[in-house]
């Protein structure tokens, strides 16, 4: 028996197939390698690349687990295809949304027209978590705020293409849809150029080029770029070294950065060395304890002062976090209209605002359908799940949204779109999201495809690698078959 | 290059290298013990006290065990957590230094630190003890071979490599003074208390110890004798483990880091190496037997504490500036102290 031979697409969306034993047609020569394969073959291979992950060290920290024990990240050996067509109007889509929210947040901590102009209320932003009002008034070089962009994208019953949510912070993830690249390369290297796959590994040079753009002149020929991560023990901290590996960048901590007269410097066996951009994998609070968390011992005193004097460049901007507010995302719609006098290519799911006296009383009496979230969380975390949760946990989070209205919106629960996915010595349907890297620099640009995480649990909508989450290779095809 | 980086290269050479050093160690006086009739337990007790001091762990020891067995300082030299110079200990220690400066080294030193940390972890006292410790010590040994190979030919020779190599020589010197002066007994005690042919295994046992008994050969092309023994091991120029070939390697890794030619020195790490190096270059045995060995060995030990401090001192680490550096220096220690960052306990 072939290996997808009785799968059930269900009543789902599916990205591979129209119904059982039906074919979409980008998905056709890849159906038929799989069908070619046998069971210990297949497993072979996965196990390969399993053991390969875990060589190199390819893995994540599991906080919870006192011995630090370092996981990989699951991988799922069957790619995600998405046609041409599709991807065309996917990052039109995305690159609209990109100008946007920069001139969004350009404004915000400039002028604030579009709180003048009463299209978003000045409440939902001056009281976002993480406004900054030490940015008002500072110019950022070239006007870029969000250089580094990981949008969460989904589909629904229908297969139209949502955004869920702009990550304009620290999105990681990046090093995963690049190592999976290789590993599904080593795993079946033939199926690529029959194919047609457009390759993704230019990613860490377009990176690299961004990062050098936004650097303040200083009259050296090449800009010093660092990353600067929080260091070891950092769940992501593989994808730090990753990337400054594939960029010949110096990865630095905070203890490796000094700040003299508002210049940062690295100390180097040959003395101090200036710094010109830093990529920072870092949140605004733990980066200066001078100006945030007094407490950050990660960041760097003074590294602000700098900031702002205009001696050194940070990817991302401070302050974008803003952009990343699940209510400011319900107006990233009305920014498209109001900054580019476009309509939104892509669209958003529906969000109701707890905020709003009559949307909080329809949400907290409609729990049940809904997908509840705190504004400023992330990686699954503070979620309810409506139509999954217990009537105790929806009582409770009724009470935390009645408690703090502005930290809660809800969505309705989107049928996610469903992947075959191999579970358990066999294929079955799994929710699948997707997350483009969108870089902006002289010229926006997203890497083909993106991260597509899926729920290896069955029945779950999270596809976050801490709550049981996987990941794919995504492919984006040259045609459209 | 920055600081932080040396220091990570500096110590995960220096742990790779220990982890080697006491897998030989251990091998050699197992081996050693096979060639000797069945021993008492006081008898056990002396052979391995030697190779305790040696790896500056007894107090630790005598902490964990009660008796002095063979079983027990294997348990406690390879797979025992709560020694910080465990074999397996030495191993995390270097790859997590390693993990610290993994997009500095190449990929291929990170995926065979990788491959051998995640071998260790693999590994429980009955596996080595049914395949035979020999087997387990051998692959510990060749793993610190292969790493050492693949970073010589894998990884651009500049500051880095140099930094690597101080690392590894002043180790190997220092696990080189430490075996000789363990065993200093061996050295005094003369053939009318030993039975020459113990002797002459122990003998043996200690040029194996520092993986010199063909070179040894080779060299004098004579019997094994203590005299012989102390300045093939202490003075030979040529012989990648001796005290004086460590000495003269490090000093030119840290002339190379600096770019200070000639006769003279930029910092206090190379006045103190370079001194080594000519005392070294003009000793014979007798200078050594005159100050006796235990004396010199001690004396040679500091030495080279010295040069570790003074290294330290110029290059890795960074004087505070304010009040706020120190709190984050602070902190940085904590976090060395986590990685075990501290050389053997003397």
């Amino acid at each position: 028996m072939a290996l997808l031979d009785k799968y059930q697409p269900g009543d789902f969306f599916d990205e591979m197939f129209v119904a059982e034993g039906k074919v979409r047609p980008h998905y056709a020569a890849l159906f038929e390698r799989f069908q070619n394969l046998d069971q210990e073959e297949f497993e072979q291979r996965r196990s390969a690349v399993d053991a390969a992950f875990l060589r190199q060290g390819i893995t994540f920290t599991v906080y919870s687990d006192e011995q630090g024990t370092e996981r990989i990240f699951p991988f799922d050996l069957m790619p995600r295809i998405i046609p041409n067509s599709e991807w065309t109007m996917i990052e039109a889509g995305l690159i609209q949304r990109m100008r946007a929210l920069n001139m969004f947040l350009k404004d915000i901590y400039s002028d604030q027209r579009i709180i003048k102009e009463k299209i978003v209320p000045a409440e939902e932003v001056l009281t976002a978590k993480h406004y900054r009002p030490e940015m008002v008034g500072v110019p950022v070089p070239k006007d870029i705020y969000i250089h580094i962009c990981g949008s969460d994208m989904v589909r629904d019953r229908e297969g139209t293409y949502f955004v869920l949510e702009d990550n304009g912070r620290c999105p990681s993830g990046v090093s995963y849809l690049l190592e999976n690249r290789v590993a599904m390369k080593r795993a079946f290297p033939h199926l690529f150029g029959s194919a047609g796959v457009r390759p993704v590994d230019h990613y860490t040079q377009d990176l690299l080029t961004v990062l050098q753009y936004i650097a303040p002149p200083n009259g050296r020929s090449t800009p010093n770029v660092v990353l600067l991560t929080p260091g070891i023990y950092n769940s992501a901290y593989f994808e730090h070294s990753f990337l400054a590996r594939q960029m010949g960048i110096q990865i630095v901590e905070g203890q490796d950065l000094i700040v003299q007269d508002k210049k940062v410097y690295m100390r180097t066996t040959k003395g101090l060395e200036q710094v010109d951009t830093i990529y920072r994998r870092l949140d605004d609070d733990f980066l200066d304890p001078k100006v945030f968390r007094k407490d950050s011992i990660l960041g760097v005193p003074g590294l602000v002062e700098a900031y702002r004097a205009g001696n050194v460049s940070l990817a991302n901007a401070i302050g974008t976090g803003i952009a990343d507010d699940k209510v400011v995302y319900k107006f990233v719609p009305d920014m498209i209209k109001f900054y580019l006098s476009e309509e939104p290519i892509l669209a958003n799911v529906p969000t109701y605002l707890a905020s709003d006296p009559k949307e909080c009383e329809y949400i907290v009496t409609h729990l049940e359908q809904l997908v509840v979230k705190a504004a400023n969380e992330s990686g699954g975390y503070g979620m309810l799940v409506g139509p999954a949760s217990t009537a105790t946990q929806r009582a409770e989070f009724k009470e935390k949204i009645l408690e703090n209205p502005r930290n809660y919106i809800a969505q309705p629960t989107l049928n996610l779109s469903r992947h075959p996915s191999y579970c358990d010595g066999h294929f079955e349907g799994r929710h699948v999201d997707l997350r483009p890297y969108i870089l902006c620099g002289e010229k926006i640009s997203i890497v083909p495809g993106g991260l597509t995480r899926v729920a290896l649990r069955k029945g779950s909508l999270v596809v976050n690698s801490s709550q049981g989450g996987g990941s794919k290779d995504t492919w984006v095809l040259y045609g459209d078959s | 290059m920055l600081s932080r980086v040396a220091d990570s290269l500096y110590w995960m050479s220096r742990y790779a290298e220990r982890a080697e050093n006491i897998a030989r160690i251990l091998d050699v006086n197992l081996q050693l013990m096979l060639d000797l009739p069945k021993l008492a337990s006081e008898e056990q007790k002396a052979l391995w006290e030697p190779v305790l001091r040696s790896t500056g762990d007894h107090v630790d020891f005598d902490k964990h065990y009660k008796e002095t067995t063979s079983d027990n300082v294997i348990d406690f030299l390879t797979l025992n957590p709560k020694n910080p110079n465990s074999i397996v200990n030495c191993v995390t220690t270097a790859r997590e230094n390693a993990r610290h400066v993994r997009e500095q080294i190449s990929l291929e030193m990170w995926e065979e630190i990788n491959r051998t940390y995640l071998w260790m972890k693999s590994q429980t006292l009955k596996k080595i003890q049914r395949q035979g410790p020999y087997e387990f010590f051998t692959a510990v040994k060749n793993a610190s071979h292969l790493f050492q190979g693949i970073t010589d030919g894998t990884m651009t020779h500049g500051e880095d490599w140099d930094f690597i190599q101080v690392g590894k020589y002043l180790e190997r010197a220092d696990m080189t003074t430490r075996i000789l002066d363990a065993n200093d007994e061996i050295f005094i005690t003369r053939p009318a208390k030993k039975s020459q042919t113990s002797g002459t295994l122990q003998w043996s046992a200690i040029l194996r110890s520092c993986s010199s008994h063909d070179a040894y050969r080779k060299f004098y092309v004579a019997q094994v004798e203590p005299d012989k023994v102390v300045e093939f091991l202490i003075l030979n120029e040529f012989f990648p483990r001796s005290i004086r070939y460590c000495a003269g390697s490090l000093n030119e890794a840290l002339r190379r880091i600096s770019g200070t030619t000639g006769e003279h020195f930029s910092n206090l790490a190379e006045k103190l190496a370079g001194r080594l190096v000519a005392e070294l270059n003009y000793s014979a045995l007798e200078d050594i037997k005159t100050v006796g060995m235990h004396q010199y060995m001690d004396e040679t030990q500091i030495k080279l504490n010295n040069i570790g401090e003074a290294i330290f001192q110029t290059y890795l680490f960074s004087p505070p500036l304010t009040v706020m550096e120190e709190e984050a220096e602070a902190a940085s220690q904590i976090q060395s102290q986590k990685q075990g960052k501290v050389p053997a306990n003397i």
